[in-house]
């Protein structure tokens, strides 16, 4: 089974005023000098899953200056063994639609077309800055194996603000806390049960693997005491709300939570592992899911490896091609020098992208 | 020339206000009321200063009627110890249509939001909870939407109501339904919700 964008659109996007690539499903090198936009095309494709994408940037930003007219991306992909037309765009001053196969759908239901997983090098500090950044990673895998996630997700956040709404007004009225915080609850049950489910798989698809990259034991922590079902959750909810309105935020709950990473050959945390050490730690958990997923007969995901290649030494490179070939993966990777990707040969696509005149231009190469 | 039709662009510009109507459909529709000025919209006009004067949301449930006491919370024969709570008017008359509820309405006017600063005492809740008493109801029938702020606000109203028997709508196949048609999570509710034949 594949998953890959077969062709891929761009209309006023950040750098691009126009910009469309072909696809054949093979993985993608982009080269090209530093501020060209390589970063930008794969930016896009981050857009076809639900989110703000890889740099979480609101819908205003990525329009095209000075124009600033919005903007669209047009995909055409192909997953689980059908072609799907998704379309993502955003009118000036308004919020990012969807649609898929010519239908408006909400932003979760991009979840059940397309898996995109990435690594950017806003993420090299990953393992030693705050929980919110690894919460995220370890959300997008879980999302690749159960879609269902991100609906659980939203509708804890949105019971969530408006119970931190009454925090902050000083409500005191229990009977409305306890409709939110049921709602809370049940949602989050589903998140913890959806997150160890997929702790667990990425765990067993690693030790399974021959792979150059180093294996983690991941363990999902809280910095509070949480429990993670339903009734346990609704009375720690209920019995926080003291501190909670002291605080004027929710202090506990699955919003909380953290993934803790121990290297397992060497025993070490991730944090205090090296710095070259913690990425190929992110590569090993990003290839272990996708691993996952094939071996399950799904989607494989599509990979966004932004500046990967250029901070991994040569033998393990080209191990991580050897890998991403080996799984199938259409995996879009940037690197300023084409050399980067000399080890790939005729297993990848090539693009060269440059700019002029603040416009980026897209060539493919061979 | 563009004096004398002030009143008209006024016209169509109170009328593009109305749900369902945008400025093309409300120049067509006032269009066709000049047309008909004397079979339509001289009585239509009456019709406005009349409701405009003596509508009113009942004091005691929220429908909305002519007296300061609806038909329904008027007629002893509905006094049947059931309340059905509804989001909105539209709803309540929804539920009339059937004509399967014999009993007394109470009409929230919107749902629970704090993000919206939509609490209980803005939905009349305070009200539901005295008539529960006043009018010895033994049953409470939440008709809320299938909404997340529905199902928090029905939550919500449950939690304070020991004591009585609080019910709510099922949710599953419409009536003349395809399951092909029904998305997954009604799906799983009907299944939830299945009984035995």
């Amino acid at each position: 089974m594949k998953a890959a964008v077969t062709s891929l659109d761009l209309s006023h996007f950040r750098s691009h005023k126009r910009a469309a690539l072909s696809l054949d499903g093979r993985p993608v090198a982009l080269y090209g000098p530093n501020g060209a936009g390589k970063t930008n095309l794969i930016e896009a494709v981050s857009l076809l899953s639900p989110g703000r994408g890889m740099r979480r940037a609101g819908a205003e930003e990525i329009a095209r200056r000075p124009e600033r007219l919005g903007w669209k991306v047009w995909a055409a992909v192909e997953a689980e063994g059908a072609p799907h037309e998704i379309e993502t765009r955003a009118e000036a001053g308004q919020t990012r639609s969807v649609r898929i196969d010519g239908k408006a759908v909400p932003q979760v239901a991009l979840a059940r077309v397309l898996r995109v997983l990435w690594l950017v090098p806003s993420m090299d500090r990953l393992w030693i800055e705050a929980a919110e950044g690894r919460r995220r990673f370890l959300d997008r895998a879980v999302m690749s194996f159960e879609p269902g996630h991100a609906e659980a997700a939203l509708d804890y956040e949105k019971a969530m603000r408006e119970r931190n709404r009454l925090l902050k007004d000083g409500v005191r009225d229990a009977h409305w806390y306890a409709a939110l915080e049921g709602r809370m609850a049940q949602a989050g049950e589903a998140i913890s049960i959806a997150r160890r489910a997929a702790i667990a798989r990425l765990v067993a698809a690693q030790g399974e693997a021959e792979t150059a990259f180093p294996a983690a034991d991941l363990a999902l922590g809280y910095p509070d005491e949480t429990p993670e079902e339903a009734e346990g959750l609704r009375a720690a909810f209920a019995a926080m709300r003291p501190r909670d309105m002291a605080a004027g935020r929710t202090l506990i709950g699955p919003h909380r939570a953290d993934l803790d990473a121990v290297w397992r050959a060497k025993g070490v945390a991730a944090r205090d592992a090296s710095t070259g050490e913690q990425k190929a730690l992110l590569i090993s958990l990003i290839l272990a899911n996708a691993r996952a997923l094939a071996a399950e007969g799904g989607a494989p995901p599509v990979l966004l490896l932004d500046e990967v290649a250029a901070h991994l030494d040569s033998r393990r490179r080209a191990a991580l091609y050897d890998e991403i070939c080996a799984l199938g993966l259409q995996a879009f990777m940037t690197g300023t020098e084409p050399g980067l990707f000399e080890d790939l040969g005729e297993r990848a696509q090539r693009f060269e992208v440059t700019e002029t005149g603040g416009e980026s231009q897209v060539g493919e190469t061979t | 020339m563009s004096e004398d039709r002030e009143a008209i662009d006024r016209l169509i510009e109170l009328m593009a206000r109305l749900p369902g109507l945008g400025p093309r459909s409300a120049r067509r529709a006032v269009l066709h009321l000049v047309k008909k000025r004397g079979t339509l919209l001289a009585p239509l006009a009456e019709a406005m200063t009349e409701v405009g004067a003596t509508a009113r949301e009942c004091l005691n449930c929220g429908n909305v009627g002519t007296g300061d006491i609806c038909a329904i919370c008027d007629d002893e024969r509905r006094a049947t110890g059931q309340i059905c709570v509804v989001e909105d008017v539209a709803d309540l008359w929804a539920m009339e249509r059937s004509g399967v509820f014999k009993g007394r309405y109470h009409v929230l006017g919107g749902t629970l939001s704090a993000l919206d600063a939509v609490g209980p005492e803005e939905l009349r809740i305070p009200r539901l909870l005295d008539r529960v008493k006043s009018e010895a109801v033994s049953e409470v029938i939440l008709a809320l939407g299938a909404t997340i702020d529905g199902q928090t606000t029905a939550h919500y109203i449950a939690d304070q109501l020991p004591g009585v028997s609080v019910t709510s709508l099922a949710q599953g196949v419409p009536v003349g339904g395809e399951l092909d048609y029904l998305d997954d999570g009604t799906i799983s509710a009907a299944l939830r919700a299945r009984r035995t034949l």
